[in-house]
């Protein structure tokens, strides 16, 4: 293969890993930008959503793209519910303060993973993608199933954006962002907009985990790296920055793809996680977002 | 309450578990070894979130950082044991020194994100570079290496005094700290760094001091854990061990002097519980972390301080 149709298939590698970032991080950074606490057990969230993939194709057999249907449905609302119900019960209690949260979603990330790793056993599970269409190009042949789940990230994070800019709830999310004593004063509920928040968040690490499952295996430790990775997407967009995030996910997923392809990726991610600190030490605000108090 | 009384307090503390080398098996001994060294890292972690309101979550670097500047060399080398000590607290040292260059310029949720990307790297460079580190699966230190002053460490009696001299050094230095004039500064800092800015104070300066010297502890208790138990691997710089620091201060109580070694002790007690009755004991850290930020934000010692005894350093 020549050095153009490697770069061709290092880009649309980059794309789909892309887009399941922007997916994952849109919902650590909406997390982040209207409750201001920092979601450690998103990943795990993550991993949920994938297992409950596999749960609910296996267990309701028929046809592939019933099943992926089904998960793309059920899988996301579990997750919610659960993120919700661990709202309710523990972050709302410690009042959302930002150091406790971190603390009190690392013990939640730890239950998750053992409680999967208990129920649901060590080994990886793959689940068959819903169709099998394959692009053919003159170098090489791509799954469809990929380039869907890129148009399935767009269409998502269009509904999102309609979502926050357009909608009552999005108008109720930001107003609380922006000032929750005043939003409080004004008659909302700050504290289920808070809940409807974390789950949503959550939700949408469900839909990406969902999506991943039939191009990555489940298992109980994948949300480590998705988690990392949707730090460093959200603070280089800037914390809290929907557009920010998007763009960054796009030039985090791309880079990784082409570096992976050429250089170690090890080294890659070496070299990755020590920039990205650096413009979180430097840059604050994130290369894309604007500097605010 | 008086500066004796306080300081007797600590000593009779030291001296019950100094004794219980007679009186335990040498399976709980060994245990008990293993938690002192814990310890020692958790008491450096108290210095930093504790006592100055650093909420690291990379500490796992610094631990790493002081096992392998000591045993690298040992390994290699054949380096002996107080060399390994010693290069191990400087290592511990330095990394903290560096990285609170870059990560004490921010604070708060960032500072967290920072230490823990850097610890992040730490570990995959470990990886990376597994022709010298021995990677994921690690190395075992050569025995000759594991000797201090004639004393083999391999021997149950000799591995709990080490244990039991490095946590005392690090708990009377920690009481001699926190009652000094720079004790306060800290927790001045801790409360508010505005105001110590405007009082003359330089707040950069005295979180890196704070930062290196829990790093100092974090290596000497890197370097000790490789040289008492033989073993050196990358799975120390993962993240779990910079979150256990966290819950072994949090449950014994940040910001009290003896509090890591009552948190670094009930929570080894009850993974090894735990780990009897299922293997889920990451089940059981993470239940902890949930219920001591829940029902006990203030750990152990800091409940016997709200209720008892006021002036509990």
């Amino acid at each position: 293969m020549g050095l153009g149709p490697m770069l061709l298939l290092a880009l649309m590698e980059g794309l789909v890993l892309a887009a399941v970032l922007a997916l994952a991080a849109s919902g650590l950074s909406l997390v982040f930008g209207v409750m201001r606490v920092v979601n450690v057990a998103h990943g795990a969230f993550f991993m949920l959503g994938a297992v409950a993939a596999y749960v609910v194709a296996a267990w309701l057999g028929g046809p592939r793209w019933a099943g992926f249907l089904a998960a793309l449905a059920m899988a996301p609302l579990a997750v919610a519910l659960l993120a919700m119900l661990a709202d309710i019960l523990i972050l709302r209690r410690i009042a959302h303060a930002p150091e406790a949260t971190i603390v009190a979603t690392i013990g939640l990330m730890y239950m998750i993973e053992q409680g999967t790793l208990t129920l649901f056993g060590p080994d990886a599970r793959a689940v068959a993608a819903p169709f099998d269409f394959r692009l053919q190009l003159p170098w090489f042949g791509y799954s469809g199933y990929k380039l869907f789940v890129v148009l399935a990230a767009v269409v998502l994070l269009l509904a999102l954006w309609w979502l926050m800019a357009r909608s009552k709830a999005g108008l109720v999310m930001r107003a609380t962002q922006l000032d929750p004593d005043v939003a409080r004063a004004f008659g909302i509920n700050v504290d289920r907009v808070y809940s409807g928040v974390f789950a949503f968040g959550a939700a949408l690490a469900a839909i990406a985990g969902v999506l991943i499952v039939p191009i990555q295996q489940a298992h109980y430790l994948m949300g480590a790296s998705t988690l990392l990775l949707s730090f460093i997407v959200v603070i280089i967009g800037g914390l809290g920055s929907l557009p920010g995030t998007l763009l960054a996910a796009l030039v985090i997923g791309l880079s990784d793809g082409i570096i992976s392809m050429f250089w170690s990726p090890t080294l890659a991610k070496i070299i990755a996680t020590l920039l990205v600190t650096l413009v979180l030490v430097f840059r604050p605000q994130g290369l894309f977002g604007a500097s605010r108090a | 309450m008086s500066g004796a009384r306080i300081w007797t307090l600590h000593l009779a503390l030291l001296a019950a578990l100094f004794a219980m080398q007679w009186v335990l098996s040498p399976y709980h001994a060994t245990n008990l070894a293993r938690i002192m060294v814990l310890a020692l890292f958790a008491s450096g972690y108290n210095l930093a979130f504790g006592y100055t309101g650093l909420l690291s979550l990379g500490h796992a670097l610094y631990l790493a950082a002081g096992m392998y500047a000591g045993s690298l060399p040992a390994w290699h080398f054949g380096l002996s044991g107080g060399w390994v000590l010693l290069l191990g607290t400087a290592g511990g040292t330095a990394m903290a020194a560096l990285t609170g260059l870059f990560a004490l310029r921010t604070r708060g949720v960032a500072f967290m994100i920072v230490t823990l990307m850097f610890a992040q790297t730490g570990h995959l460079a470990l990886l990376y570079f597994r022709r010298w580190t021995g990677g994921d699966e690690g190395f075992t230190l050569p025995a000759a290496s594991r000797v201090i002053l004639g004393a083999d460490l391999s021997q149950t009696g000799a591995r709990y005094m080490l244990a039991f001299l490095l946590f005392a050094a690090g708990m009377l230095l920690t009481l001699a700290l926190v009652r000094s004039r720079l004790g306060r500064v800290m927790r001045a800092l801790r409360e508010n760094e505005e105001r110590c800015r405007m009082l003359g104070y330089n707040p950069f300066v005295g979180k890196l001091a704070v930062l290196s010297l829990s790093g100092a502890y974090a290596g000497a208790a890197g370097a000790s854990y490789a040289l008492l138990f033989g073993y050196a691997g990358g799975s120390f710089a993962t993240i779990q061990y910079s979150i256990l620091p966290l819950l072994y201060t949090l449950t014994g109580g940040a910001g009290t002097v003896a509090g890591p070694l009552f948190g670094t002790g009930a929570i080894f007690y009850l993974s090894d519980l735990a780990a009897d009755l299922t293997s889920a004991w990451a089940f059981v850290v993470g239940l902890a972390l949930v219920v001591v930020i829940l029902f006990a934000p203030q750990g152990l010692l800091g409940m016997v301080r709200t209720r008892f005894w006021r002036s509990l350093p």
